[in-house]
């Protein structure tokens, strides 16, 4: 076991090297630096866009430029080129605000994905399981801003609550009781529609599982020795259904970043995909590579941490592995 | 078992005289027939080919709609509203003097644009979906049949799948977005960026398929007859290894058309004077009040299109899967 944590640890470090390799050259063999943003400007002299190309090392070649970025980040010191911000605490700031959300739409999408989808699965080509399934294939049809806009026009003119941004503005000096109010209410309308395409999708995986797993010899053996039906599905073939989705888990941490864009956008929400949708604007290289980077790294850890959850919760793999050594 | 075996047991007819009741092709359009909701989706589908074309023929190379005449007078009307003849010159009033879907904020045929859109969004899908099906068939397909040939101390497949891993590690729509808004603005640029980065999923199916393909009887009997390995690989394996490879890019279409409109509500997306459904929809956006068609009208042309190449996709998985066939 711990040969193959080892293992895959050893495995993703290079992976992350590779990724930050790769990461740093899509950057920079893209034509347009941070130099350029603002051409028209009477004030940029060729000095200036010298002096900016120096102060960010755009001159050096870019073997040098990654040692730079790789130094930087290590130390910590990596500045933003748009306003000479620590980047990392730029990052920090901003995934604290996307935290709640992140959380509500996860939360959202796992306990409402799964009664849907067992359900659609029990009762397949039935009414419920028909409904579900166009449904499912509506949401994940839908462009995200497209019913965003809808549903915002529609919550705001009949419960007339406010759904842009993080807060009030000037909510400051009300009493707590009121600002948690306005926090929960700024809240729940961007999560629902950010959870709204996981849902559809995980649904429809959770029906698929369940259906693959009703149909083998232990559920049939299960109901043939009596058991009463629900215990049949919940305790016999949900529980074997649930083993692919532990390895999920891996692709839910990378969605704090690049799923947040456009919803972020959209509700004015000042998170992680709206500070990396700002630092393209700006061409602020060091924002941009470093949050491509920790999507990366979250990526890998999370496939990491779940073949490691698949190994302890399925014995065939884990006396796989103790045969192996 | 017991069943199989009696009847290729019966002496009155052997197993070589029987001829298989239908073709697969014949028994996947059958299953493919039960499913209501993706013949629904194909019907919109062979619609939506017909608009493109139309689309295409009609806005530029015989100008029946013109997308880009700009009539300020005639500006955000709605829906089946007639041109008044008073306002607009002859020669730039629409097709039949009626708006079908009204005008946008300069009084440009939204109907006419929505023509020259649909050709537009449709080869966006198209050719992304082409470029990511190249890259996954090609990489897949080396990565599983050649995947054993060693460069030094790296196998063709682990160099290919590390590398497939690695491109799975960046978050697919911003890094889409970064290298989108990097690049100079282009149409072309767009597609290829969406295919460059969507090709992951099927060069590993590919692999699988092919894995499991070279260790079939009839690929093993095809390669100890001699053929070379092309045609091991083009004239048996590519045609059974194809059918996951035919849902994908349905859905790929599908996802790229939704990810272009996205790309557009950024801000990021095809730039004038190509009109895609998408930007329509992205600049609709801004009138929602005061012109609600030029909002719901591209939104609901995308929400239904990609939902016919959803079903469709849907509905191929089901029918090509010969696990799914007794149920």
């Amino acid at each position: 076991m711990q040969a193959f944590i080892l293992r895959n640890v050893v495995q993703r470090l290079v992976l992350v090297f590779i990724v930050s390799i790769l990461a740093h050259s899509v950057i920079h063999l893209a034509p347009g630096e941070p130099s350029e943003v603002d051409p028209a400007n009477p004030r940029m002299k060729p000095e200036d866009v010298a002096k900016i190309r120096e102060a960010f090392h755009l001159d050096a070649p870019l073997y040098m430029q990654y040692a730079y970025w790789v130094r930087d980040l290590a130390s910590g010191e990596l500045k933003s080129f748009k306003d000479s911000q620590p980047v990392l605490g730029k990052i920090w700031r901003r995934f604290l605000n996307s935290l709640p959300l992140f959380i509500c739409a996860t939360l959202l999408v796992w306990t409402l994905a799964f009664p849907t989808g067992i359900q659609a699965a029990i009762h397949r080509g039935a009414v419920y399981d028909r409904t579900t399934t166009f449904a499912a294939y509506t949401l994940i049809s839908v462009p995200g801003f497209f019913l965003s806009y809808i549903v915002i026009l529609w919550v705001v003119d009949l419960f007339g609550v406010p759904v842009i941004g993080l807060k009030t503005f000037g909510m400051d000096m009300a009493p707590p009781l009121f600002q948690t109010m306005d926090r929960v209410w700024h809240l729940v309308i961007p999560s629902l529609m950010s959870a709204l395409g996981g849902m559809a999708i995980l649904s429809r995986y959770v029906r698929s599982q369940m259906l693959e797993v009703v149909g083998q010899d232990y559920v049939r053996t299960a109901r043939a020795k009596g058991a009463e039906e629900t215990v049949v599905i919940y305790r016999h073939a949900l529980r074997n259904a649930l083993l692919p989705f532990v390895t999920m888990f891996g692709f839910l941490l990378p969605g704090l970043i690049g799923g947040s864009v456009i919803f972020e956008q959209i509700f004015a929400w000042p998170g992680l995909g709206r500070l990396g949708y700002e630092a393209i604007l700006a061409r602020d290289f060091p924002v941009i590579l470093t949050l491509n980077f920790i999507a990366a790294v979250l990526t890998l850890a999370g496939t990491l941490l779940s073949d490691i959850l698949y190994a302890v919760v399925d014995p065939r793999i884990r006396t796989g592995l103790q045969g192996d050594g | 078992m017991s069943e199989a075996k009696d009847l290729t047991d019966d002496p009155n007819q052997s197993a070589e005289e029987l001829p298989p009741s239908e073709t697969p092709w014949q028994e996947s359009l059958r299953l493919f027939r039960k499913d209501r909701l993706a013949v629904v989706g194909a019907y919109v589908l062979v619609l939506l080919l017909f608009a493109a074309v139309f689309g295409k023929v009609l806005t530029e190379w015989v100008v029946v709609f013109d997308p880009e005449v700009v009539r300020l007078p005639e500006k955000f009307l709605p829906p089946l509203t007639f041109s008044s003849p008073d306002e607009v010159p002859a020669h730039d009033r629409p097709f039949g003097g009626i708006y079908l879907l009204g005008t946008d904020e300069l009084g440009r045929d939204v109907f006419a644009r929505m023509l020259q859109g649909s050709f537009v969004s449709l080869s966006i899908g198209f050719i992304a979906v082409g470029i990511s099906l190249a890259i996954g068939i090609l990489l897949g397909g080396l990565s599983g049949f050649y995947g054993n040939v060693r460069f030094g101390v790296v196998t063709v497949d682990t160099l290919i799948m590390r590398f497939t891993d690695v491109m799975l590690c960046f978050p697919t729509f911003f890094l889409i977005l970064t290298v989108v808004a990097l690049l100079p603005p282009s149409i072309y640029n767009i597609m290829i960026v969406i295919g460059l980065t969507s090709w992951m999923g099927t060069a590993r199916f590919v692999r699988a398929e092919f894995l499991a393909l070279r260790k079939q009887d009839f690929v093993v009997a095809a390669t100890s007859v001699g053929a070379r390995d092309r045609r091991v690989i083009f004239a048996h394996m590519v045609p059974n290894a194809i059918a996951p490879v035919l849902v994908s890019a349905t859905i790929g279409v599908a996802t790229a058309i939704l990810t272009e409109s996205g790309l557009s509500f950024l801000g990021f997306g095809v730039q004038p004077p190509y009109a895609t459904w998408g930007n329509i929809l992205a600049d609709g956006k801004g009138f929602i009040f005061d012109a609600p068609w030029l909002f719901f009208i591209p939104g609901m042309a995308i929400l239904v299109v990609v939902l016919a190449f959803n079903l469709v996709g849907e509905g191929l998985r089901e029918a090509l899967n010969p696990k799914l066939r007794r149920r």
